[in-house]
């Protein structure tokens, strides 16, 4: 069942990719085709997350593998509430690409099939890695809509006759929705971080390396919320610290979580 | 009832020509009243680029002089330049009309309300209400399945939209303008209209200070003076930015020789046109505007057929009403002569037998009523009509 669901959840992601890729060069059809695979793949990949949790004995998002799939829905789903409104399409260029090789990713991991379930407590798996995922997604929108803003910004500053082609969110429009979905993930980031690291204390775990790059995203996402609301930042060089927060959110995601998981 | 539209339009006539026959919403609307005294239907149609009159008649001709008789007693010199257009390739003229086809600037979207004020203003009924409110419909098509309408048309429409890209919504955002020419008041009161103030007309009167203070407040810079130099350095708006802690800033520079240092597009949060980045994009747009005009030629083609295939349908409708009264009159007959027999039927037999005989009637006559509809429009639907009352004898009772 979950097989059934898992590759037509990942070829709809990728023809939503494909199809944003056709609506930057030609807006209009391939844009609507697109949003339509996100749709339809978000309902598919909900349905394997439901298939996964009725099956599994436990929460069934506690390997690395399998919290990747649950991060790839989390992202998309953020982006469906944007991404659907014809201005905000060219988000999907980065959003979708990124869900579909995660995707693969959590598959070539395996967790995206049945039988993941972790041996941890529920209460404290759901607390602890749906809020820190929950807000690793914030960023991951937070930076597409960061860089969308400087590609923008490079576009106004650059002139190009096509300028009006495409309807695109204003500027000041990006960079308000990039704070206020940074100042929603701070929040989660800081509340499931110190459930993890108050079970840590409780049993005398030592710190990994996957903790410590958390640390330092977290406070790179402070920094942003606290320069944005009391330095002043706005515009392209809050974009660039969201990008760099990013860059952080993928190292955690990805080059660490074997420690961490392990 | 034939279709017949007279009319001219800037594709035809001069504005000297065409102002002697504009009319304003009054007078349009008594101009078609007039033109229905004879039991005809009316509606003129007339914006500053053109006057046309929808007359619905029986006969087309008759109906084509007293529309262009109306045409030119409002300005002699008119007639020359009147078109004439009858049935289908007036509809298909109107339908154009309506979706913004034959205006100056295509995917204008002045003309949709303006049609629609005129089917308002005109004295309809079946075939001008049906071939307006399809006009209307195709209008609506065009402009929410192609991109004709959606860009900028003009310098100042484009100034707006650029102002719209970087500010969203322009409430409450306030305009400086250097200078005061033709073009920048246009791009001034484009900017007013979605809700932006202007704060200061500066002159070249206005003290130095006063533009210098107004640069950290304001969020676009209009400037179009005839000053032989640089009205404003990149140094000063460096200095303005100090004071705006991050806000943007949008300036539009439409004058020649330019009024804005070209260096102030490289400080940070500054977005600076001139006047050819604003033509190359409306250039663009206007080129878009024509791709998109071929797709919307093929929405308005089909809306087109469907209502020359609703109109063409009237020629032969008066037939298959005779026709289907004919049938139901034999069918009503032989049930009658058959009513010793059904007098020994209950009522559920009764009911059951009337329904397979009106079955019977129906599915006969569906097919040819299918093809008359057809032959119509594909024009023969008068001579499938002329033969369907000779085979069966319809109106002749009458005779």
């Amino acid at each position: 069942m979950a097989e059934l669901l898992f590759w037509p959840a990942l070829l709809l992601y990728g023809e939503a990719a494909i199809g944003y890729f056709g609506d930057m060069r030609h807006p209009g059809r391939a844009g609507r085709i697109a949003t339509w695979g996100v749709r339809l793949g978000w309902l598919l990949q909900t349905a394997l997350l439901g298939v996964q949790a009725a099956r599994d004995d436990g929460f069934p998002w506690g390997t690395w593998a399998s919290s990747l799939d649950l991060f790839v829905w989390l992202v998309v789903s953020a982006y469906l509430i944007w991404g659907c409104r014809r201005p905000y399409r060219l988000l999907g260029l980065v959003v979708m690409p990124l869900a579909v090789a995660l995707l693969a990713v959590a598959r070539a991991g395996g967790g995206t099939g049945i039988g993941s379930a972790s041996h941890y407590s529920n209460l404290f798996l759901v607390v602890h890695v749906v809020l820190v995922l929950a807000a690793f997604a914030g960023f991951t929108l937070a930076a597409a809509l960061s860089g969308l803003y400087v590609w923008e910004e490079r576009r106004l500053q650059t002139r190009p006759a096509t300028i009006l082609r495409r309807q695109m969110p204003a500027l000041a429009t990006l960079d308000s929705l990039a704070l206020r979905t940074v100042a929603w993930s701070v929040p989660l980031l800081t509340l499931g971080a110190a459930v993890g690291l108050g079970r840590l204390v409780v049993r005398g775990d030592r710190l990994d390396a996957l903790i410590a790059v958390t640390a330092a995203t977290w406070l790179v996402w402070c920094a942003y919320l606290g320069l944005r609301l009391f330095g002043g930042w706005t515009g392209r060089r809050a974009a660039y610290l969201a990008l760099a927060g990013f860059a952080l959110v993928v190292v955690v995601r990805l080059a660490l979580p074997a420690t961490h998981f392990a | 009832m034939r279709l017949v539209l007279v009319g001219t339009s800037h594709h035809h006539a001069p504005v000297e020509l065409r102002e002697q026959i504009a009319l304003d919403r009054d007078q349009a609307q008594a101009l078609a009243a007039r033109l229905a005294e004879d039991g005809r239907e009316a509606v003129c149609v007339s914006t500053c680029n053109r006057t046309e009159l929808y007359v619905a008649a029986p006969d087309a001709g008759e109906a084509e002089r007293a529309a262009a008789a109306a045409l030119a007693s409002l300005g002699p010199e008119i007639e020359p330049v009147l078109y004439r257009l009858r049935d289908r390739a007036a509809a298909h003229h109107l339908f154009r009309v309506a979706a913004g086809l034959d205006s100056l600037v295509p995917g204008e979207g002045e003309i949709l309300g303006q049609v629609r004020v005129a089917h308002e203003l005109g004295t309809t009924g079946p075939l001008l209400d049906r071939v307006f409110r399809q006009a209307l419909h195709a209008g609506r098509k065009v402009r929410a399945q192609t991109a004709i309408g959606e860009s900028p048309a003009s310098v100042s429409a484009a100034a707006a939209a650029l102002a719209e890209q970087v500010f969203g919504s322009l409430e409450e955002r306030s305009i400086l303008l250097l200078g005061a020419g033709k073009v920048s008041e246009q791009a001034a009161r484009n900017l007013r209209s979605r809700g932006a103030e202007i704060t200061l007309v500066a002159n070249s009167k206005t003290e130095r200070e006063q533009i210098h203070e107004q640069l950290a407040e304001v969020d676009v810079v209009i400037a179009s003076t005839n000053a032989p130099g640089l009205v404003l350095e990149a140094a000063t708006v460096a200095e303005a930015l100090r004071a705006r802690r991050g806000r943007r800033l949008l300036l539009i520079d439409l004058a020649v020789p330019r009024d804005l240092d070209s260096a102030i597009s490289e400080l940070d949060g500054c977005y600076l046109f001139d006047i050819d980045d604003l033509e190359q994009i409306v250039v663009e747009t206007l080129s878009l505007r024509r791709r998109e005009a071929e797709r919307a030629e093929a929405i308005v083609a089909v809306e087109v057929e469907k209502f020359h295939e609703w109109h063409a349908s009237l020629d032969v409708v008066p037939a298959i009403a005779s026709l289907r009264a004919r049938a139901e009159e034999i069918r009503e007959a032989e049930l009658q002569k058959a009513e010793s027999l059904l007098g020994r039927l209950d009522e559920s037999q009764r009911r059951a037998v009337e329904a397979v005989t009106a079955q019977i009637v129906n599915k006969l006559l569906h097919l040819p009523t299918v093809r008359m509809k057809q032959a119509a429009a594909a024009a023969d639907g008068v001579l499938y009509a002329e033969a369907v009352r000779h085979l069966f004898g319809l109106g002749e009772d009458e005779r």
